[in-house]
């Protein structure tokens, strides 16, 4: 029977190293399926998180072969299995044991966006047009891949200065609502530092559900800034509009 | 499933206490940049020789064909311009400056010449001090829209040499160079509305596509926009090569080194 070496990263807080754990190859295994098989014949301590086995729930997050993705729509067949595969958990995040890790810092970031506001008087009425793009940001399911790979919490460490891009999906997902009233351009450049992301597009990359990141999200939310902060043009406009407004 | 093999725990390759190495990634990652890297370098090399090197400033136009990197022509028999500084450096900073605060183009060369990062999820060793965008210089980003406009202003002047790429000294043809030049400036058009920033000023900033009738019209727009813009890595390059071999062709042409071929 035709087996795969899994190199699986076994730890707890500051110490760990990988293991290799030998598994029989069966038609259409993923890799959470192979990692399943270990902890249920050969490491029944092994720590890893999963819901769904249907790549919705977002758990399984982890770098496979050194890529952030998701083990349960990673094909076994898809990687090169003449060498050992290399399963780590998330690197951005505090390790908790083997490939679990504390991913609550997302969970506070998440808190400094206001949630949505309605306009005051605001009829409910909205057209397909109109949520398009917002619909697209709602299919995130939150697996924080994006967080894990972008290079400025990453490498950077800038988890105080900089909210990451599941949140600028999110904070797009609010401003772009036709229906909502809030403006959370100053929160995007102060306190989510969206400045600092140097749109490089690695959170792209890895979304397992293919949201446009850094073209809908962050590039449409940085002109916002732009026009905001940086644009003296757009601000003489709005003076002129609001002058003739009032 | 089936039992499996005997295990073989902690028979590996020792990752010292949890130091990550650079990457694991297996793939060719450092291949990613070479070719941004190569075409760039090699564009900004010959541009710059194209634009400073004294007898290059004098190979610009070969009736009725003008070179896209000296249009618009400014004072080239230098009157009142110092003979150091050609016609081409006095406009070239308006695409250049459009090219360099491009959002691909800073994708492109963030990743390729200053490796920030070099590929994803692969760490950048001694890069002490980040600041991304917050900062000068590269907070000087956030003009790229004034760029736009001088790009729109670039694009009108490279149209009509376009079009006056028809009318040869013995009346109305059509040349190989007619051709490049059309092609040329219809990519440009492609790279030039597939902008970001265009896309926000046609209706990425609204909240509400249906809520005024400009709104919709915008909205209309911005879908036009939208489909250019999905692409725009593609109109980046194709522009970038085809406005260098555009030039390269009329300067052999100016040098004689070629000759035009007249296709009708
Ligand atoms: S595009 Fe920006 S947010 Fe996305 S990974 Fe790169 S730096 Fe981070
Ligand atoms: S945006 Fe994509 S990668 Fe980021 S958390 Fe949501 S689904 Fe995951
Ligand atoms: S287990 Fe739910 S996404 Fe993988
Ligand atoms: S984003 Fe590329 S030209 Fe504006």
């Amino acid at each position: 029977m035709a087996e795969a070496t899994m190199r699986i990263f076994r730890g707890e807080g500051e110490t760990g190293k990988h293991v290799d754990y030998v598994v029989p190859l069966v038609p259409g295994m993923v890799v959470l399926d192979a990692v399943h098989s270990v902890q249920a014949h050969q490491a029944p301590d092994l720590a890893v998180r999963w819901n769904c086995k249907a790549g919705k729930c977002g758990s399984c997050s982890a770098e496979v072969n050194g890529r952030p993705r998701l083990m349960c729509k990673t094909r076994m067949d898809d990687l090169p299995l003449d060498q050992p595969v290399t399963i780590s958990p998330l690197k951005t995040f505090p390790l908790i044991k083997d490939l679990a890790t504390d991913v609550s810092w997302n969970y506070r970031v998440n808190k400094k966006i206001p949630p949505f506001q309605p306009r005051p008087g605001v009829e409910w009425k909205m057209y397909q047009r109109d949520v398009d793009r917002v619909q697209e940001f709602r299919k995130c399911i939150e697996c924080f891949l994006c967080q894990d790979v972008c290079h400025v919490l990453r490498d950077h460490g800038k988890k105080d200065d900089f909210g990451g891009p599941r949140f600028f999906v999110r904070t797009a997902s609010l401003e772009m609502h036709p229906l909502d009233g809030a403006d959370r351009v100053p929160l995007l450049k102060k306190t989510l530092g969206i400045g600092f992301c140097n749109i490089t597009k690695c959170c792209t990359e890895v979304c397992p559900e293919e949201i446009h990141i850094t073209d809908n999200a962050i590039i449409p939310l940085k002109e916002r800034v732009v026009d905001e902060f940086y644009d003296p043009l757009a601000k003489l406009w709005r003076k002129i509009r609001g002058a003739k407004t009032a | 499933m089936a039992q499996t093999a005997t295990p073989t725990p902690n028979s590996i390759a020792s990752m010292p206490e949890m130091r990550r190495p650079r990457t694991e990634r297996h793939d060719a990652w450092w291949l990613e940049n070479w070719p941004f890297v190569i075409v760039f370098s090699i564009f900004a090399v010959y541009a710059t020789w194209r634009a400073v090197w004294p007898h290059e400033a004098t190979l610009y136009w070969s009736d009725p064909y003008l070179s896209p990197f000296y249009s618009p022509l400014i004072d080239p028999q230098h009157h009142w311009l110092p003979r150091l500084i050609s016609p081409a450096i006095l406009i070239l900073w308006g695409p250049l400056g459009f090219r360099m605060t491009c959002y691909y183009y800073r994708k492109a060369y963030y990743r390729g010449y200053f490796a920030d990062p070099a590929a994803c999820a692969v760490s950048e060793k001694g890069h002490k001090r980040y600041c991304g965008e917050t900062s000068f210089p590269f907070i000087l980003q956030n003009v790229h829209r004034y760029f736009f406009y001088v790009a729109v202003f670039f694009l009108v002047v490279l149209w009509y040499d376009a079009i006056r790429a028809f009318f040869f000294p013995n009346g109305v043809g059509l040349g190989v160079g007619t051709v490049i030049m059309l092609v040329n400036v219809v990519l440009l058009t492609g790279y030039t509305f597939g902008c970001h920033a265009w896309r926000h000023l046609t209706g990425g900033g609204l909240d509400c596509f249906s809520c005024t009738a400009s709104a919709q019209a915008r909205h209309k727009l911005w879908q036009g926009v939208t489909r250019l813009n999905e692409h725009h890595m593609f109109w980046a390059w194709v522009s970038m090569i085809s406005v260098g071999l555009t030039d390269l062709y009329i300067r052999l042409l100016a040098a004689g080194m070629l000759k035009d071929i007249r296709l009708l």
